[in-house]
């Protein structure tokens, strides 16, 4: 089921000023592919519960519309839109056993939609066999692990066959370990009921590991939307080149002088084709290359040998951040005691920023990235 | 950490003298009148007076046989258990839809909260006689020829409005049936403040996203109460039952309320009277054996009560 999203806007009355309106979500307009895992990722209060919440039809939009394939459903309750939704800590009724818990949205089907005992047993050791759970059924929900409770969650969204799932933070309540484990499950699950599905997360590394594709949201505006690895490769603005990716982008204050990239002083780059400006340059710790004679010179830190790779931590004044982190192949090997490192950059790891806008400036050979149908 | 205590004092005795003046209190006002209660309801006949006049007393069950062959004390028994096991369930459903209906509305709800508290904050004896004028007949229904009914209280007012017959509810020759109507009544509007405000709070610390998850799942109104609100809140329930019933058992001063001491209508005083009254009014006349001996039996019916609610409850209370 396609999801499409057009001019979505939520504002709500300001709780701390009378009068005063805030708007969580802007004019957001997207098409959720049928059968796509959807990240919405942001920082809090950027608007990416609130746009779930409409999805769900929890919360009304202030104005725009949602349709789910061809059927508008802006204005229906959430349990007609046939949506499955998996609270941020699960919601799971404590009275109820997990098998009564899977059970409990089936069991308010009426009319047509009714079904025998057994269909719903059936159906409801369906779904707790696609998530692992079916051995749990007679537990009450405090004598599973977080993880657990996470499953018959998604168990519970499943039953119902939902046109749209829809994920709150469904990794936040976990322990690390299980985050890893527990989000290839979701992956896993998502691929094999081939439900399209919504999910909100703060944690880049989450919605890029599964989404096939990322919304960025900051102040209820939509920043960039792609896949994961095309919004990493090409950000379409400062805010989203800084909030993907681990460790963070390298900043620096430059500035575009006969097409030349200077950071400091030293021209670090070609850029031919940018007109001169002053821009914030963004370098991702793998665009750096350790040379001798390279044209960029940052004061040397630490070294961090990670096994495969090093982390060199230097400093620079042009540096919008403390320090600065390059990652490198652990073959080149680092005079760990020399003052000064020196660094060529790759093109494609190097994005300039509009200093006033924050606005991408693309230079050749870089594009900007394309939502995909 | 070998020590237990939580603090440890350079000086343990400066906690007792902090704690003295609780423990004088609690032993010269709760712990000896339960120990003499006891004691007392053991010695047959027991009187205080006749005690300090130098009677000694037989130890015995003497007193417990008495009282249980009282014709006056068995229908204590009866209209005690009547009352409790008419209100506490009234009284518990009417708190339980107030309570999710206040809890429901925004608007005027902490204006509603303060109108269902305000019978908390009043006297009971002074409620009762409100009630008391509310049901009750001036003039009357067995008068002479000329003065048949002249006019009823408000009760019955409404009443006549709709055009039904007015009841005699609490006057002379009024029937037992309306008289314990009458308790019940107010008994029940007289309840449900505490319990309105333990299941407001109960259900005020309910996740909300459980009504959230419902919606989504296209729960009933109807459903959400019965297989989640009501479990969820379901140890508030039983609290709420369970200090019902002891309260109930000990009723007393709502039916000196509207009925005043006599305990019943004119024609048959004291057909009311609860088991508190019959031990207030054995003490009346120094027979201190007698209801030393009611107040155990009491005690022994609360505590069986109660010892079935906490059973039943931990099967059907969850979580």
């Amino acid at each position: 089921m396609k999801v499409e999203l057009q001019n979505l806007t939520k504002q709500f009355m300001s709780r701390h000023k009378a009068g005063e309106v805030v708007t969580a979500v802007n004019n957001f307009t997207f098409t959720i592919p049928d059968g796509k895992l959807v990240g919405l990722l942001g920082p809090s209060g950027c608007g990416k519960s609130t746009t779930l919440y409409m999805i769900c039809g929890l919360q009304k939009p202030t104005s725009g519309k949602i349709f789910f394939g061809e059927d508008d459903v802006t204005q229906l309750p959430p349990e007609n839109r046939g949506v499955g939704l998996v609270f941020q800590n699960y919601a799971l009724y404590p009275h109820m056993t997990v098998k009564q818990n899977i059970l409990f949205p089936l069991q308010n089907l009426k009319g047509a939609d009714k079904l025998t005992k057994e269909q719903m047993l059936e159906r409801a050791y369906e779904c707790a066999k696609i998530v692992q759970i079916d051995e749990l059924m007679d537990r009450k929900p405090s004598e599973l692990s977080g993880g657990q409770q996470q499953r018959v969650a998604i168990a519970r969204a499943l039953v119902k066959m939902p046109r749209v799932l829809l994920l709150d933070e469904p990794l936040s309540n976990l322990d690390a370990r299980l985050r890893l484990q527990t989000r290839e499950e979701i992956k896993r699950i998502q691929k094999e009921t081939k439900i399209t599905t919504v999910f909100v997360t703060h944690d880049q590394e989450e919605a890029m590991s599964i989404s096939d594709m990322i919304v960025v949201m900051k102040l209820g505006i939509v920043q960039q939307i792609g896949k994961p690895q095309d919004v990493y490769n090409s950000p379409a603005n400062l805010f989203v080149a800084k909030f993907l990716g681990t460790p963070p982008i390298n900043v620096f204050g430059g500035e575009v002088k006969g097409g030349k990239l200077c950071i400091g002083g030293e021209e670090v780059l070609d850029v031919a084709g940018v007109s001169d400006c002053k821009v914030y340059v963004g370098i991702r710790p793998e665009g750096f290359i350790l040379r001798e004679d390279g044209p960029f010179t940052c004061k040397l830190q630490n070294v961090e040998v990670m096994g495969r790779d090093v982390s060199i931590v230097a400093t620079n004044n042009a540096s919008e951040n403390p320090i600065i982190r390059a990652i490198i192949d652990a073959d080149n090997l680092v005079d760990t005691n020399a003052e000064n490192v020196r660094f060529a950059l790759k093109p494609n790891k190097v994005f300039l920023f509009d200093k006033e806008t924050e606005e991408r400036i693309y230079l050749d050979g870089q594009k900007p990235t394309e939502i995909p149908r | 950490m070998a020590n237990n205590s939580m603090v440890e004092s350079r000086h343990p005795w400066k906690a007792w003298i902090y704690l003295a003046p609780a423990i004088a209190l609690l032993l010269v006002f709760t712990v000896w009148p339960i120990i003499n209660t006891v004691r007392m309801a053991f010695l047959e006949n027991y009187s205080g007076l006749k005690s300090v006049g130098g009677t000694t007393f037989k130890f015995g069950l003497g007193n417990f046989v008495k009282v249980l062959q009282y014709k006056r004390f068995i229908q204590c028994m009866k209209n005690t258990v009547l009352i409790c096991f008419l209100t506490v369930p009234i009284s518990t459903m009417l708190a339980l839809l107030i309570s999710v209906a206040l809890n429901s509305i925004k608007g005027l709800q902490k204006f509603l909260q303060t109108v269902f508290f305000l019978p908390y904050v009043t006297n009971s004896i002074a409620i009762g006689m409100v009630f008391a004028a509310m049901f009750n007949i001036v003039g009357s229904f067995y008068g002479t020829e000329n003065e048949l009914i002249v006019t009823a209280g408000i009760i019955n007012n409404i009443i006549q409005f709709f055009g039904g017959k007015p009841v005699n509810w609490i006057n002379y020759g009024s029937t037992y049936a309306a008289n314990i109507t009458v308790m019940v009544i107010y008994i029940v509007w007289n309840a449900l403040p505490f319990k309105i405000l333990i299941l407001l709070g109960g259900l005020q610390s309910v996740n909300k996203q459980y009504y959230d998850a419902a919606k989504v799942d296209g729960t009933s109104r109807r459903r959400i109460f019965a297989r989640i609100t009501v479990p969820l809140l379901s140890p508030m329930i039983a609290y709420v039952v369970i200090t019902g019933f002891i309260g109930g058992f000990k009723e007393y001063t709502s039916i000196v309320g509207i009925f005043g001491e006599s305990m019943g209508p004119a024609d048959d005083k004291g057909r009311l009277n609860t088991m508190v009254g019959f031990i207030y009014d054995s003490l009346s006349t120094n027979s201190q054996g007698r209801a030393s001996a009611a107040a155990l039996i009491l005690f022994g019916i609360i505590l069986i009560v109660t010892l079935i609610q906490l059973y039943v409850s931990k099967k059907r209370v969850h979580y």
